[in-house]
Order: C-alpha cells, then sequence, then structure tokens
C-alpha cells in the first residue's frame, strides 16, 4: 500500500505543483522518489509531530493541499488536537497519511500499534476517513481525497499487501463500499489492510459449505450507508473485521447505521476487544493472537451461523 | 445608553482617533474591563497586558484593510493566546472591520464572539486559537507557505510567556529557523505570569532572550508599554527580512497593567470586574484617557 500510495501521489504532484508533502521525518524507502522528484514540493518537519500539523495548516491556508505524513500512532493521537483544532475547525487542506494501521509494526510494540486511529478520527467533525483495504483501492483513493475539501485522513498498512481486487478501480467516488465477492448465507465487512485475512476467510468458509460476501469499505466517514442498510436487509448475520479496536471504529459505525435503519439482522465485531496489545509478533501472528485472522474469522463466523 | 456610547464616553463625544496607538491601546482596556464585566468573564490581565502590542499592531504596523478582510495581501496575525481574544475583538471593532456594538455579546449565549478567540464568521480574525502552543506552528507554515509563494507580506504570532511551557512552542521555534522564516515575527507578552503563579515559580523560563537567542532567532527585547518602542522594534523586524532568520520580540509587561490593584496580581488571572473593583477600575482608566 505504501508504495501504490508515492505512486498516486507522484502523479497527482505531477498535475498539482502547489501539493506538499510533510513527512514527520519517517518515510526513508518510501517517500524518495517523491523528494527526490519534487523538493520544492517536500517538507521534513522533523520528529515533531504537533509541529508538523500545525505547520500544515498553515501551509493549506497559502492555497496548498498539503499532506503529513508518519507512522503508527504519531500523526493522530500524537498531535491529535492538532488535527481538531488547527486543521478540522479551519476546514484546513490537510490530509493526514498513516502508514502502519494496526499490528503492521507488530515487532516493535504497543506504541507503534496503531488500534484506535479510526475510532479517534471518525469523531472530529469534518474529517473525512479513507480505510483502503488493497494497493488497487489506494490508487483510487488518494486522487479523491486529495480532491475531498478540508481535512482527510488515511489510513494505510504496509508494503507489500496483495492486490484484491481483480483490476484497477475506475471512477470511485466516496464513500461507495466495494464488493469482492458475493454470497448469500453471511456478509463480512472489512475496513483497511485486514482485507487479505476477510477475503481469506469468505475461502475458508467456502470450504465449510457457507457462502460469504465480502465488501470492503475504503471510505470509513462518511459510511456508505445505502449499501449497509441494503446488505442488512439481504442478511441475518453481518460480520464486521478491523485491525482495531471494537470500540468507536468501523464496527460501531456499522452498528450505528444498522440499529437506526431497524433491520432484523446481527451485527458481530472482530477486532480488538478493548485491550491494549501487550505482545509482540509478526502482523499475522498477532492477528491470529487477537482472532482476527482469516482462520479465526471463519471459525467465530460458523459459531455465529449456529445462533 | 448603547455599549458604544458607555465605553467611548470619556471622549465626551469628540471625534476618537483609534489610527493614534495609546488611544487604541486605552480603548482595548477600556472594552476589556467592559466586556470582561458584562460577561463576568476572565482573562482581564491578559487582555490589559497585550493592549498596547495588540494597538501598535493594528495602527500601522500590519497591512489589514477592514473593506476587505482577506485581502491576498494582507499581513497575517494570530493571536496564540486566545484567552485574550478580546483584545483583538476590541482593536477591529474600533479599527472598522465590525460593529463596535457587538462587542457588548463576548461571551454570550450564540456571541460569534468567543471568550478564546475564534475566526468563524469574524472580520479580521484569520485564526481561532484557545488551546495554547498552536498559534506558533500554523503561522510558521503560513510563513512557508508566503516564502514559497515569495510574497512580500508577513505573518505575526502573538503568544504568552507561560504558554511557552509548552512544548509544541519550541517545535515550531526549531522548525522556523530551520526553513529560514525572517518573514515570520513572533512577539512574547513576557508579563512573567501565568495562571497560578509567577512563570519563576512555576516553570522556570530565565534565560528567557537566550534561549530564543539560542534556537537561532533575531531577539528584540523591549517595553511592552511604549508603543514608539513597539513601533521601532517592529521596524526593525522588518528589516531582518533577509537575515534568513525569523524575530521574535520579547515584550517586557505588566499584567493587569494600567488599574493599580490589578498589576501583577494573579487574582486578576480569572476574576471578573465586578461592583466596587468594576468602578474603580473604571475610574482609574478615565483618568489615563489619552
Amino acid at each position: 500500500m505504501r508504495d501504490a500510495f508515492t505512486r498516486a501521489l507522484m502523479r497527482e504532484a505531477a498535475k498539482d505543483p502547489k501539493l506538499t508533502l510533510v513527512t514527520g521525518d519517517l518515510g526513508f524507502g518510501v517517500l524518495k522518489p517523491f523528494w527526490e522528484t519534487y523538493p520544492d514540493q517536500f517538507v521534513n518537519a522533523g520528529i515533531a509531530e504537533q509541529g508538523m500539523t500545525g505547520l500544515a495548516a498553515g501551509l493549506a491556508m497559502t492555497g496548498r493541499t498539503v499532506l503529513t505524513y508518519s507512522i503508527g500512532n504519531f500523526p493522530t493521537l500524537r498531535c491529535i488536537e492538532q488535527i481538531r483544532n488547527d486543521c478540522a475547525y479551519h476546514n484546513a487542506n490537510v490530509k493526514v497519511v498513516c502508514v502502519g494501521g494496526g499490528f503492521v509494526y507488530g515487532s516493535l510494540g504497543m506504541s507503534h500499534h496503531a488500534t484506535e486511529d479510526m475510532a479517534i478520527l471518525r469523531a472530529l467533525p469534518g474529517v473525512t476517513v479513507f480505510t483502503p483495504g488493497d494497493p488497487h483501492e489506494v490508487e483510487a483513493i488518494v486522487p479523491v481525497m486529495l480532491n475531498t475539501p478540508g481535512t482527510c485522513y488515511l489510513r494505510l498498512g504496509r508494503g507489500g499487501e496483495p492486490y484484491l481486487h481483480d483490476g484497477p478501480i475506475e471512477g470511485y467516488t466516496a464513500p461507495r463500499a466495494l464488493t469482492l465477492r458475493e454470497g448469500k448465507d453471511v456478509a463480512l465487512l472489512s475496513a483497511g489492510g485486514i482485507l487479505t485475512q476477510t477475503v481469506g476467510a469468505a475461502k475458508l468458509l467456502e470450504e465449510q459449505g457457507v457462502s460469504a460476501e465480502v465488501v470492503s469499505f475504503p471510505c470509513l466517514k462518511p459510511i456508505d450507508r445505502e449499501k449497509l442498510i441494503e446488505l442488512s436487509q439481504r442478511f441475518r448475520h453481518i460480520v464486521t473485521v478491523e485491525e482495531h479496536s471494537i470500540v468507536g471504529g468501523f464496527g460501531s459505525a456499522v452498528c450505528e447505521v444498522i440499529a437506526e435503519a431497524g433491520a432484523n439482522c446481527r451485527v458481530h465485531r472482530i477486532g480488538m476487544e478493548d485491550v491494549y496489545s501487550t505482545i509482540v509478533g509478526t502482523q499475522q501472528y498477532l492477528r491470529g493472537e487477537y482472532r482476527m485472522d482469516d482462520k479465526a474469522i471463519c471459525a467465530r463466523t460458523l459459531d455465529w451461523l449456529k445462533d | 445608553m448603547t455599549y458604544t456610547d458607555k465605553t467611548h464616553a470619556a471622549f465626551g463625544g469628540q471625534p476618537i482617533d483609534t489610527a493614534d496607538a495609546r488611544v487604541l491601546a486605552w480603548l482595548i482596556r477600556r472594552h476589556g474591563l467592559e466586556m470582561t464585566h458584562i460577561s463576568r468573564g476572565s482573562h482581564i490581565g491578559a487582555i490589559f497586558s497585550l493592549a498596547e502590542i495588540m494597538a501598535t499592531l493594528y495602527t500601522g504596523v500590519l497591512n489589514v484593510n477592514p473593506a476587505e478582510p482577506k485581502m491576498p495581501t494582507r499581513d497575517r496575525l494570530i493571536l496564540s493566546k486566545g484567552h485574550a481574544g478580546a483584545a483583538v475583538y476590541a482593536a477591529l471593532a474600533e479599527r472598522g472591520f465590525f460593529d463596535v456594538e457587538e462587542l457588548s455579546t463576548h461571551y454570550a449565549n450564540g456571541s460569534r464572539l468567543s471568550g478564546h478567540v475564534s475566526h468563524k464568521g469574524v472580520p479580521g480574525v484569520e485564526f481561532s486559537t484557545g488551546s495554547l502552543g498552536h498559534g506558533l506552528a500554523v503561522a510558521a507554515g503560513i510563513a512557508l507557505g508566503g516564502k514559497k509563494d515569495a510574497a512580500d507580506w508577513r505573518v505575526f504570532c502573538v503568544m504568552g510567556d507561560g504558554e511557552c511551557d509548552e512544548g509544541s512552542v519550541w517545535e515550531a521555534a526549531l522548525q522556523a529557523h530551520q526553513y529560514k522564516l525572517d518573514n515570520l515575527i513572533a512577539v512574547v507578552d513576557h508579563n512573567r505570569m501565568q495562571s497560578l503563579d509567577f512563570c519563576e515559580n512555576t516553570i522556570a523560563l530565565e534565560p528567557f532572550t537566550d534561549k530564543w537567542a539560542s534556537f537561532g532567532w533575531n531577539v528584540m527585547q523591549v517595553d511592552g508599554h511604549d508603543v514608539a518602542a513597539l513601533r521601532a522594534a517592529f521596524e526593525q523586524a522588518k528589516q531582518n527580512r533577509g537575515t534568513g532568520k525569523p524575530t521574535v520580540i520579547i515584550a517586557e509587561t505588566t499584567k493587569g497593567r494600567a488599574v493599580s490593584f490589578m498589576e501583577n496580581d494573579i487574582l486578576w488571572h480569572y476574576r471578573t470586574p465586578q461592583g466596587e473593583e468594576y468602578e474603580a477600575a473604571l475610574k482609574e482608566l478615565e483618568a489615563q484617557r489619552p
């Protein structure tokens, strides 16, 4: 996803000479093509995320589209008040980009596990939240985000995720949800890089004779309400999957819509169950430990379907 | 009697020259007293502290235009110590950005003149603040954009000294130096007091000017109640363009300045002037009308 992001951003920077990327001294190996090609559109704010975000708000006020870039919780929680007061309240054209949503930096410890960012950013009025699930979604989202007025948040995974869509997504408009697989027994809804596991779970369920529909939500806020209401009418069980706390994030957003719609449908949330990660390991190891890898999604879904 | 009639009464119906910084500073204090009195609001000490700073800025230092508040070539001012917002509102109203009468709505239900300075719907206010330590980074970002665009306008940021406890101030101080923002002028209202006590008893800032100098800034120290000295410092800051360094003016001030019993008394950070205290403060102010 990182490389897809840089590719998409390079295309946009070529079209908009005022587009400016501000990093908090991170992105070695990711942003290098950008700063080599567009040195005048690149600012390193140093290891100073509050300063980075305030600086970005100010730059945006001079008629620029500005991106802030860092990893894990640094571009978000570390400077959340700058995002709220300086960016969102002022409708500043700042796009906050996080690499490492969820357990991407699993071995580095809980400081580097981004597991509440979606909830916290979603709570801020005026912030559009994007949670692409594969590199195709990233390439579709980046230009959409840059054309979205005001403050946005883009939650990326890591490098090297597989392509899950068959090809590039043409003509994407937010907040449309994207169906990757049709099914009739259960709907598996996913936001962010955990889409690999959600698609994998659908394949495992198929081996068990369960037909699962898989829908990705590359835009978390606003959320595709029409799609959710339609799904709630077609399925008795909906499972939400996020590499993130189940409190306030994607599962919560789905519940809000479906509860208000009054559908006869149960929502089951998969994610971090209001705990901090206290162990380390690879992203895939931690997904397994916290029961959100493909096998766990499959097993838990089968249990829920027995109800 | 209207709010405007009351706050202008000391001029006895004579024309009021708000382009005179001493007159404008007096009016800022007069409004500060009235606005905190009506609203039972706080921060009169801070409003009085920076009256001359704000008055000097709005009498010829800032290139701003009440007829076109968003004029692209305007100088940008951010009041980072947003709790003294009444001083900005008063200066803007007296300089013709909006009706003086509206100052009476400060803090009131449904008002756009919030306790901490707000830009929403208020002509002339560049940026909303209130949480301390935000303004300098935003000012630096605007200055960086201005430099990239080779713009002539400048960016001003008025901060408190207590505010300099915030780490984000020093992040921005480093960044402004790194990016050679010589179109950025910070002013610190150095009244040596913060919310609960004197700065030196809280989080010691001294040697304060040395700190800024060691961060690579042009530093000037002036009497923050002397409008001529302030004007000269702003003029020098203008000349600093081309030095590749941002400028900070450390304005030596007194919290609660101009009302004897408010000066240097921490009580008047939050206390609202009512009853005999209001009357006594008004009397002292009226005696000082320029």
